[in-house]
């Protein structure tokens, strides 16, 4: 184990985020709010413990697999822990295990909130919230590899570990072109989105704000009742943002060099596919509560977009809709985006391998002595990665169900602690019952939210590295 | 330059690592996924599993946009299908590894019927540079610039040398001699040598100068000349064919000892010059019988790099001779380098070598002015040749009052016809060959002066 390389690395992290803190910064400056001087301390004790730390540059700057996952792992839970520190310092949340709560649910992108209401909060912590959305949806790992030089192939390692799905691949080359091209895919995305939201009348900071949140797949808002207040046409066009953004990026890569082939994968099409069929059913379900057909719509597609993407943005309280409206929901958390797009869940790739993996085992139950391989868009999957998929599967289930137990010492009920935590180890954000869009999370006893702030980070890292800390193998030498 | 490489062998994982250090984009075919993955993880490069010789498989690596394909995949018809389809689907370069002599010898008629920029032979580049190791047996390692008008030649000092104890810049003064003194390699660090450098016994030392000088300065220090008369080569396989056929045109006499009857009538076929025996060399009785204590040079070409090694050990402890030791498999470099085996020729090294040496200068058209590019020391040090074209801050000003980054040395200096070893006071003007030794790669000649 590497560990002054690891060391250096999460240094770095910290001059970045420090770097980051600038934008809340800048923010308090403009309407000239007294969190400036918590902002700028955090920075600047970030930058100096930072700065401290990369000084002395390791002679040794070999990483291996193991590595690379335990740098991810620990660079969020750092990440997570000095992102708090505004929270705490300002005072704006007393507890620090709800100031990390919020951290983490930000930087994860579920965008759970422990926020009672927030519109009388300081417009500088509405952004740093907002903000942490964006730092996180692509991951902040593959921010810095953009960045800086890190030796050779050696951080396709934290890339894997860090970006979303079952397998990873780069669209150029070189690791850090990579990481520059689909962060400027982003950013434009994340611009356009902006000025979308203007033109239609929202106002700038509003709109900076619902963008970087919908960027990440995050949903904090900076109102109270979510996008629910705001006008149809802002809905619309944050419904069609939230599902570009569960888009795998290689689509736009794909289609700004026009190859439709490439840019429409299977696992696009599937994802469209379970997007279009779950507004139609849930338009019909409600039709009866909505005024007409178009808003029933609307609000189906804006609930659907938003839960399957894991943004977790709300215009209605989808805890009221009828039982079946429900059940798509929670459905969908669990199906989540795209692999290499910025949501959660566990993905539409996942379930194309594991579907084809039962049908291969029940055509080998008829045929014993078939040979099968499994195949996605004319490429052979290999056997690793479906036994990855597999075994990630079994992780998920008994995750979920330790998280579940541990939540029931609260006492409240099922379809609440279940929903919880499926909200969380999927950043989506809302569930039902009590953690529904019209409630938040403070209602959760602190012990509950730390593993609830574990099961985010766990479902942001696609489980792998943060179990892999707990492993006495990794730190052996 | 992007560059297409075919086969993540050995050779193609070497070339993968050294063409993309040097800031290629490079992208890697194999039809194993496991070999790509291994590749992809390890260097900075992007992976594509098919079959390299399909146009969906070349067109997936992006052949369009590509400068050039090297198929260096372990099968020579293959290898060549690569280059037809890529030069027809992407019109770029494109480069062969070719080993089989039938193909081999036609090399010039496929280079120019099938458009290939460069066929290369593994066997008849390593036997190429057997040749010339034995032609000045002192030296490990021989590479030339300007066009082999000036040599940077690889030594080791001997016990007791005249030159253990001296500094570098007592050469000139003390042994008249105008040689440059470029690397010492010591145990596992290497330097470049300033004037207060002083030589130590074991050092293996990197020296440049004109073959006149470097003849005068082995003299000078002792160091035996005498050129290899008679040359043992136990194993008969391809390296051998080619290596027989250069030394016979130096008139060196040759004994091969080789295991199969069958190839050793082959080769007497086709060699006629040279001594055949067949014989298990293995059995120190055949050795002994053949003369190995009294031949000039002992070379062990088997194909088991374990054979090799011990044989040239069993030489070693019975002549004083020239030994080349053949080892195919390049992982264990360090460890066999303290077994001080003299020579030991890497067949696969020297195919990436050249091979990354051509794509040099053909970036050289495109950009990077580095005429050819050596590593004296893997990894560590290079030495760079540039021709200067063109009027630029180091022209015309003596060379002390250059400020040169620490770690540069200009080497020598070709001009009208003459090779200058560099002292403090020379210039360097527009159309001279400039050799530069350096610890960091360089992609232009201003790139040694001090920012």
């Amino acid at each position: 184990m590497n560990y002054r390389m690891i060391g250096n690395i999460l240094g770095w992290l910290l001059i970045f985020e420090s770097i980051f803190l600038a934008v809340p910064l800048i923010t308090a400056v403009i309407f000239w709010e007294p969190e400036f001087f918590v902002f700028l301390g955090t920075a600047a004790f970030c930058l100096g413990a930072g700065v401290l730390i990369t000084r002395k540059k390791p002679a040794n700057t070999t990483l291996y697999s193991r590595e690379g996952f335990v740098i991810v792992a620990l660079s969020w839970i750092v990440l997570s822990l000095f992102g708090s520190l505004p929270y705490f310092i300002s005072g704006v949340i007393p507890s620090f295990v709800d100031s990390l709560f919020e951290a983490a649910s930000g930087f994860t992108t579920m965008g759970a909130t422990v926020f009672p209401e927030v519109e009388s909060l300081p417009k500088s912590i509405l952004m740093w919230r907002s903000f942490t959305h964006w730092i996180g949806g692509m991951g902040v790992l593959v921010f810095i590899m953009a960045f800086l030089p890190l030796s050779g192939g050696q951080n396709m390692h934290i890339m894997k570990a860090e970006s979303p799905g079952p397998s990873v691949s780069k669209l150029v080359p070189h690791v850090r072109t990579t990481a520059l091209l689909l962060y400027s895919i982003y950013l434009g995305l994340t611009l356009a989105e902006f000025i979308a939201l203007l033109i239609c009348g929202m106002d700038p900071f509003e709109a900076i704000n619902t963008a970087v949140s919908t960027a990440g797949t995050g949903g904090f808002g900076v109102r109270n009742d979510s996008m629910g207040g705001y006008s149809p046409a802002i809905q619309i066009v944050v419904t069609v943002f939230m599902l570009m953004f569960g888009i795998n990026f290689n689509t736009y890569f794909f289609l700004g060099k026009f190859k439709l082939r490439e840019a429409f994968t299977t696992e696009v099409i599937v994802f469209l596919i379970i997007v279009a069929s779950s507004i139609a059913i849930i338009a019909v379900n409600i039709s009866g509560i909505y005024a007409d057909t178009g808003e029933s719509v609307r609000h189906s597609a804006f609930t659907v977009a938003a839960v399957i993407s894991t943004t977790g943005f709300s215009t209605e309280d989808f805890n009221l809709w009828p039982e079946l409206s429900r059940s798509i929901i929670v459905m969908l958390m669990f199906v989540g985006s795209c692999a290499g797009s910025t949501g959660g869940g566990i993905k539409v790739s996942r379930f194309l391998i594991l579907f084809k993996g039962i049908k291969k085992e029940l055509d080998i139950l008829v045929h014993p002595k078939q040979v099968k391989k499994i195949k996605i868009d004319g490429r052979m999957i290999e056997h690793d990665v479906v036994r990855s998929v597999n075994v990630y599967m079994v992780c998920y289930v008994l995750v979920f169900a330790i998280s579940m137990l541990v939540l029931s010492f609260d006492n409240y009920d099922l379809i609440t602690n279940f929903t919880a935590v499926a909200a969380a180890i999927n950043n989506v954000g809302p569930g039902l019952e009590l953690a529904g869009p019209a409630s938040n999370y403070s209602v959760f006893s602190e012990p509950t939210k730390i593993i609830l702030i574990f099961d985010m980070l766990a479902g942001r890292l696609e489980l792998f590295p943060m179990l892999l800390l707990f492993s006495p193998k990794t730190w052996r030498k | 330059m992007n560059i297409i490489i075919v086969g993540c062998g050995k050779v193609g994982q070497a070339l993968a690592e050294q063409l993309n250090e040097e800031g290629n984009d490079i992208t890697v075919i194999d039809i194993l996924a496991s070999k790509v993955n291994e590749t992809a993880a390890r260097y900075d490069v992007l992976g594509v599993v098919g079959n390299g010789a399909t146009h969906l498989t070349q067109q997936e690596a992006g052949i369009k946009n590509a400068d050039m394909l090297i198929a260096v995949t372990g099968s020579d018809e293959l290898n060549l299908l690569c280059c037809l389809i890529a030069k027809k689907a992407g019109n770029c370069h494109t480069i062969a590894r070719v080993r089989s002599p039938q193909y081999s010898s036609e090399a010039p008629y496929l280079k120019e019927e099938l458009g290939l920029a460069m066929v290369i032979n593994p066997e008849q580049a390593a036997a190429a540079e057997i040749a010339r190791v034995l032609r000045f047996p002192s030296a490990i390692k021989i590479d030339t610039f300007a066009k082999g008008r000036v040599e940077l030649l690889k030594f080791k000092l001997p016990e007791d040398s005249p030159l253990a104890g001296l500094a570098v810049k007592e050469i000139s003064t003390k042994l008249h001699c105008d040689v440059l003194v470029c690397t010492v390699e010591r145990g596992s660090n290497a330097y470049i040598a300033n004037g207060e450098f002083r030589f130590l016994d074991k050092d293996i030392i990197s020296i440049i100068a004109s073959p006149k000088n470097a003849n005068n300065f082995f003299k000078q220090i002792h160091y035996k000349m005498n050129s290899v008369k008679d040359v043992m080569i136990v194993g008969g396989g391809d390296i051998t064919h080619y290596l027989c056929e250069i030394l016979n045109r130096s008139g060196i006499s040759i004994k091969v000892i080789e295991k199969d009857l069958a190839r050793c009538e082959e080769l007497s076929e086709s060699l006629e010059y040279a001594t055949i025996i067949n014989g298990d060399a293995v059995d120190q009785d055949v050795l002994l019988e053949e003369g190995i204590d009294k031949v000039g040079a002992f070379v062990a070409l088997t194909n088991l790099d374990e054979e090799n090694i011990l044989l040239s050990l069993f030489a070693k402890s019975l002549n004083p001779g020239k030994l080349v030791t053949k080892v195919n498999r390049i992982d264990f470099d360090d460890v066999i380098r303290h077994l001080e085996l003299d020579t030991v020729i890497y067949p696969k090294n020297i195919t990436s070598e050249s091979i990354v040496r051509y794509v040099r200068a053909m970036k050289n058209t495109i950009g990077s002015n580095v005429e050819t590019l050596y590593n004296i020391i893997k990894g560590k040090i290079d030495a760079s040749e540039f021709i200067i074209r063109e009027n630029s801050p180091i022209v015309g000003k003596p060379l002390m009052e250059l400020r040169l980054k620490p770690d540069v040395l200009v080497a020598s200096i070709w001009r009208d016809r003459k090779v200058i070893i560099p002292r403090g006071g020379d210039c360097i003007q527009v159309g001279d060959g400039v050799v530069i030794v350096s610890s960091f790669p360089l992609h232009d000649i201003t790139d040694i002066l001090e920012k």
